[in-house]
């Protein structure tokens, strides 16, 4: 290790909207390094001989040469490097969990804080977009094999990149109207903006990429039918039904799934509303239970929808909450309040059918559970009531089933999760893989990607020996 | 896109649309419904599948200018795209052999139950189809339902064609005759469904209906479409859109249609369903 130079153990920040505005706006929350602060916090890097930073990142990015080409003012260098093992870096940049993957690992980390290999990713894919034109990666000699991939999240739009750029001919198959998957219809604007997305999803079209929107696999046509036409294909059709907590009232008026609220306002640009169609109930008062990063989006969207008062529930307590710190802390200086230890167990509603009043018990903790978590116990006789009139159960999804229903090979586990192959991930049905949130249950964005790398590679040494 | 074929008025507030949808039509079948998005800016509804031509690839739909999303379609012409109809969407009806079948089609259902009775007809049951509407000049596709019908009743609440009188008319009408449904299928308003249950439960055979709830993906991903039915919350999309109108929660489905009621610029001139 670089012994003599001095170490800086302070990274720089990161500028953001100040609070008490952010909260009424929709606009980007984090606003992004300049130059002079890439490059400083790039010159904090040690550019260590054994990077292990690159040891906690799916996709296995060149982290160190990045760092590198920023901190020598070098960004074409630093964007190439990037794309070298990364399809979506601005996304990546702006949502990975990078606290629990390459940050964790880095060296810096032990003793002050890490090198902020997000901000800096997010800075040159940013800094390549302001440039205007971007650098068309080249391509491998056109091999004729044909690849579906569907779905067009960001295990699907991984698997696409890689395979065209090997030079074969890729189609994606995707049910809604716009591209992106959860990163379209799920992830608010104000962490990431649809430009930012849609961006990254032209580039793919412009190498070449085919994009068939409105097209339900399985519906429209049954996956054997795709087979027919293609050499191989790769499923990564995400989440599917939300779960609700099985509670009395869940259907009332105002009682929405994280899934719903979420697509209304991002997909079909509900925030807009009435300069677009689809109508957004602007809700004073509420809750929202969970407390995931969805949880978070919910509660962040709320406010900025202009609620007086926003309340996540959730049943363990703070050291327990599974969000990204820094999504937490967001919403904490956006005034989101947090009831903790808390678990909703009535919603009430008046004659017309809306929710009123959410009836919610109190918990303490108990033993560790299977997943290493400590156990919620509810206290007898605590319940109390909150006045709400908006209650979005953000507590997760079921994997998406129309490919499984549809598919009479296909083998899937108890949960309805796509069984794979941990090395391959190949299926239980010929020349066909399957990765992301629908074989590990809901993930993160760079757990996709890494699935989809890996899937990549496998289907390209199958369709290379054919 | 999806080229508009054609968009005329049928009867007053209710407007076919023929669009171009070779992918969807190749393995529709009848009580499937489509997703029609216009373009950017407008919401995604979902609208019955009400006839097909695999061969020319087109899909037929009949729809009812209700609110905002409705009359812009009622505004667009043949050459028009529309950027989405994605499907087909939800389980199909059964059209099994049972018997004898009563058919019951108001506003937009008379379309939509269309595929229905051509379906049953052809698994060789015997047809009646009830055609229900405030006043003659509402009814439509009359000749060519009755292609597959082996008989058409027609009701009309001011009497000005047929008989006069709504739902429990048709069941009086049916006692008359002596006929006893093996099973019953009404496609309409969520009232018009609702009363053919009501009306046809002493029969003690499926109600079949179509549940009209909001929906946005459409492939059960957002949960909006759900509605309660023999006490199990069923997503509309993925679980139906057809339930045994029997075992539904109606209250709460009534309550669950209304959500953006005041949201919406209500621009309707009900056609007389009542409906909702
Ligand atoms: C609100 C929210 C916030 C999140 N925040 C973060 C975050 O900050 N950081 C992070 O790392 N992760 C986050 N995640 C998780 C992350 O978004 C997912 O893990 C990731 O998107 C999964 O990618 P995927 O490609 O497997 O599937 P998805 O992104 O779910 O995409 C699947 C796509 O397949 C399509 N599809 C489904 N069925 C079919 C079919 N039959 N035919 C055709 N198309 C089909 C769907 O419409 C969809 O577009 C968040 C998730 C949500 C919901
Ligand atoms: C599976 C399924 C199949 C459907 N098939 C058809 C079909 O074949 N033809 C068709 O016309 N409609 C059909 N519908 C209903 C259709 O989706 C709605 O009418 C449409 O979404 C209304 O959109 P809008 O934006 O024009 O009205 P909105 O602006 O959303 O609604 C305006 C108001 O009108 C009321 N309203 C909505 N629908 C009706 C109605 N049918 N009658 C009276 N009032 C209503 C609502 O309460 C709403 O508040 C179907 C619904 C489902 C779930
Ligand atoms: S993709 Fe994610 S994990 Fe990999 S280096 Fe970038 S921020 Fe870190
Ligand atoms: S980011 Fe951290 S671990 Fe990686 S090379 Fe730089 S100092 Fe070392
Ligand atoms: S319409 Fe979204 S789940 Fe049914």
């Amino acid at each position: 290790m670089a012994e003599k130079r001095k170490i800086n153990f302070e990274r720089v920040e990161m500028p953001k909207q100040v609070p008490f505005i952010r909260k009424r706006n929709f606009n980007e929350v984090a606003l992004g390094y300049t130059s002079e602060d890439a490059i400083k916090e790039a010159s904090r890097c040690l550019d260590c001989k054994k990077p292990f930073c690159v040891e906690g990142c799916p996709v296995e990015i060149d982290i160190p040469g990045l760092i590198r080409a920023i901190a020598a003012g070098d960004f074409a260098l630093a964007i190439k490097t990037l794309k070298e093992k990364n399809c979506l870096p601005a996304v990546c940049g702006r949502v990975c969990p990078q606290e629990e993957q390459c940050e964790s690992k880095c060296v810096l980390g032990k003793k002050g804080s890490p090198v902020a290999i997000g901000r800096l990713e997010r800075f040159a894919a940013d800094w390549e977009a302001s440039k205007g034109s971007i650098q068309a990666p080249c391509i491998m000699k056109k091999t004729g094999k044909r690849v579906a991939v569907i779905g067009s999240g960001p295990a699907g739009v991984t698997v696409a990149g890689d395979l065209t750029l090997l030079g074969h001919d890729v189609t994606i198959y995707e049910a809604l109207h716009k591209p992106g998957g959860v990163l379209t219809y799920g992830i608010p604007e104000f962490r990431l903006p649809a430009k930012v997305v849609s961006r990254e999803i032209e580039n793919l079209q412009k190498m070449g990429v085919k994009l068939v929107c409105n097209f339900v696999v399985g519906k429209t046509y049954p996956l054997q039918k795709i087979l027919e036409e293609f050499d191989a294909v790769f499923v990564g059709t995400g989440a599917g039904l939300p779960w609700f907590m099985k509670i009395p009232g869940e259907n009332l008026n105002g009682v929405y799934s994280a899934n719903e609220y979420l697509t209304r306002v991002n997909l079909m640009r509900g925030f807009e509303y009435p300069r677009t169609y689809t109508p957004v109930i602007r809700h004073k008062r509420v809750a929202v239970v969970g407390g995931g990063n969805v949880a978070m989006d919910c509660a962040r969207t709320a406010l900025r929808l202009g609620a007086e008062k926003v309340a996540i529930v959730y049943r363990r307590s703070e050291n327990e909450l599974p969000a990204r710190e820094e999504e937490y802390v967001n919403a904490v200086e956006e005034g989101v309040n947090f009831h903790f230890l808390t678990l909703p167990e009535k919603l009430f509603g008046n004659d017309e059918g809306w929710l009123n009043k959410i009836e919610c018990a109190r918990m303490k903790l108990g033993e560790p559970d299977a997943s290493g978590r400590r156990r919620p116990i509810r206290i007898d006789n605590s319940e109390f009531i909150m006045k709400m009139d908006a209650c979005i159960i953000a507590i997760g999804n079921s994997p998406n089933p129309i490919i499984p229903q549809t598919t009479p090979d296909l083998k899937v586990s108890k949960w309805g999760t796509i069984e794979v192959d941990e090395e391959t991930l190949m299926t239980s049905v010929d020349r066909v893989w399957a990765g992301g949130d629908i074989v590990t249950g809901a993930a993160t964005v760079i757990l996709a990607m890494g699935a989809g790398r890996k899937a990549a590679r496998s289907m390209h040494e199958y369709l290379s020996s054919q | 896109m999806f080229k508009i074929v054609e968009r005329s008025p049928l009867v007053p507030n209710l407007h076919l649309l023929v669009v171009e949808a070779p992918e969807v039509v190749e393995s529709i079948q009848p009580g499937q419904f489509v997703i029609i998005h216009a373009g950017e800016g407008s919401e995604r509804i979902p609208l019955s599948a009400a006839d097909w031509d695999r061969e020319k690839g087109t899909l037929s739909i009949v729809f009812m200018e209700v609110g905002t999303s409705t009359s812009k379609l009622a505004q667009m012409k043949a050459g028009d795209e529309l950027n989405t109809v994605v499907g087909p969407l939800g389980i199909p009806i059964d059209t099994m052999k049972y018997g004898t079948v009563v058919c019951i089609g108001g506003c937009f259902g008379m379309g939509s139950i269309f595929p229905v009775v051509r379906a049953l007809k052809e698994s060789g049951n015997e047809i009646i189809t009830m055609l229900e509407g405030r006043s003659e000049n509402l009814l439509y596709w009359e000749d060519k339902l009755a292609v597959f019908s082996d008989k058409i009743i027609r009701l009309t609440r001011d009497g000005s064609c047929g008989y006069k009188g709504h739902i429990k008319k048709g069941t009086e009408i049916l006692h008359e005759m002596n006929i006893k449904p093996d099973r019953v299928i009404a496609n309409g308003c969520t009232t018009l469904s609702y009363l053919a249950v009501k009306e046809y439960e002493h029969y003690n055979v499926p109600v079949i209906v179509t549940l009209n709830t909001i929906m946005i993906d459409g492939t059960g991903m957002c949960g909006v479409c759900r509605c309660t039915v023999d006490g199990e919350m069923k997503f509309a999309c993925v679980d139906g859109p057809s339930f045994d109108g029997r075992f539904v929660d109606w209250e709460e489905l009534a309550a669950r249609r209304k959500q953006y009621i005041s949201e919406e610029a209500f621009l309707v001139h009900h056609s007389g369903c009542g409906g909702i």
